[in-house]
């Protein structure tokens, strides 16, 4: 790992400071991406600067009909909240199922949320639930957010604060993970909110994305049955030693009817 | 250089380290406990895994500086200073819970971590599951899930002493 310069801000005000004013600037949550990343020198940052004094960034919190969730938050945090869990049941099950018992003790969702890596769980949830995602300037629709394979539309020394998700009447999630390194090989989150059905799929594809043809079909009728039929194009979807594009379609729509199922 | 001031095994230190320093790098090359191994260095194994502030965690994907101010625990913190091992090493030591032993200390650490945060008890299949951060290269998982299974009972007090390995066949 080459060295950098270490930051410890204690307000978003202060850390968005160091990273507009240096665009080699990285800032770092848990850092069970990030540090792999700086170890293989594939990332160069002059700085580093440190969330975890920030205070503000931290906590789960019920508002309204909404689950507020600081982007500091631990996915340990996030499985074990007996207000997610009350909620959002699928959030929590989402959140306990990441990594392992030690990434989860480390790893954020604002890290998470804002890495936008085509393989991580919480994308779908966010897309799928219609998330909100507050910034240090503003406020972003989940259908705006996530633009492409680690692309989001977070700009330079823009920083993730905190993801707001509505409260569904219905939500689920399943994923089939690669069996050694146990990465989502393609996952599905649904959910029903407000009657209406948003499908998102990960893991499959370059980047998260709607599945428009299962929100269709789980809009006239919310049954396993009704996304069975659901044929995903292989088009786009991944394809390496793992597995091909046909399969991860094929998986797609095995995902999405396990979620159906797991949500009730 | 940055300093970090933190408490292992009961003992506060203060360090000059350089920012990019890991956790585990001071653990073992500044403070000298070489019981946290590094396996992997990708965060995968688990090898180097030790308690912070009560959670378990992988001291190769920490830097050193961001366990400022923190309690941390390695493997060489949880004997007493009498030599009494940890119920969870001896649990280890009885049900020969390790071959070559170089996943030992993560192994232990990760599972006494596992087993305090489920105070109602773990059944076989939530510990293989809850060690999914570690990794065996010998394979002898078997006896590391029994031996967890033994030191859970005497952890929450059902038991004041470990049941004999042979018994539990």
């Amino acid at each position: 790992m080459y060295d950098f310069e270490y930051h410890k801000p204690t307000s978003v005000a202060d850390a968005v400071k160091i990273l507009s004013a240096d665009s080699d600037a990285r800032p770092i949550s848990g850092g069970q991406t990030l540090l792999p990343a700086l170890k293989h020198r594939l990332n160069k940052p002059t700085s580093v600067v440190d969330l975890s004094g920030i205070a503000e960034l931290k906590g789960i919190k019920r508002d309204g009909d909404k689950i507020v969730i600081g982007a500091m938050t631990r996915h340990a945090d996030v499985a074990n909240s007996a207000e997610v869990k009350a909620a959002i049941p699928a959030l929590a099950q989402l959140a306990g199922s990441i990594g392992d018992n030690q990434v989860r003790n480390r790893g954020t969702i604002g890290g998470s949320v804002s890495n936008n890596d085509p393989a991580a769980d919480y994308p779908s949830a966010v897309l799928a639930l219609n998330a909100t995602i507050v910034t240090s300037k503003r406020r972003i629709a989940a259908d705006d957010f996530f633009q492409g394979m680690f692309t989001t539309a977070l700009d330079a020394g823009e920083l993730l604060v905190a993801v707001e998700f509505p409260v569904p009447e219905k939500a689920g999630y399943a994923k089939m993970k690669n069996p050694a390194s146990r990465y989502v090989m393609a996952g599905a989150f649904v959910a029903k909110t407000g009657g209406q059905v948003r499908v998102a799929i990960n893991g499959a594809a370059a980047c998260v994305f709607r599945q428009a043809e299962m929100e269709k079909a789980l809009a006239a009728s919310w049954s396993p049955a009704a996304v069975a039929g659901v044929v995903q194009p292989a088009d786009d979807m991944n394809s390496d030693i793992h597995g091909s594009a046909e399969y991860r379609a094929h998986l797609v729509t095995v995902m999405a009817k396990r979620a159906v199922a797991a949500a009730g | 250089m940055p300093q970090v001031t933190l408490t292992v095994n009961g003992k506060t230190h203060t360090v000059e380290v350089e920012a990019r320093t890991l956790l585990v790098e001071l653990l073992r090359e500044k403070l000298r406990l070489t019981g946290t191994h590094v396996g992997c260095d990708t965060s995968q194994c688990g090898a180097c895994v030790v308690q912070m502030n009560g959670d378990s965690v992988k001291s190769c994907t920490t830097l050193a500086l961001q366990a400022q101010g923190a309690s941390v625990t390695t493997i060489e913190g949880l004997a007493k200073a009498d030599g009494t091992l940890h119920p969870m090493q001896e649990a280890f030591r009885e049900y020969h819970a390790l071959q070559c032993g170089f996943c030992t200390p993560g192994m232990v650490m990760s599972a006494i971590d596992l087993v305090e945060k489920h105070p109602a008890g773990l059944t076989e299949h939530e510990i293989r599951e809850g060690l999914e951060g570690n990794l065996c290269r010998c394979t002898g998982y078997h006896n590391i899930v029994k031996a967890i299974g033994a030191a859970q009972e005497v952890m929450h007090g059902r038991s004041a002493t470990l049941a004999p390995a042979h018994a539990a066949e």
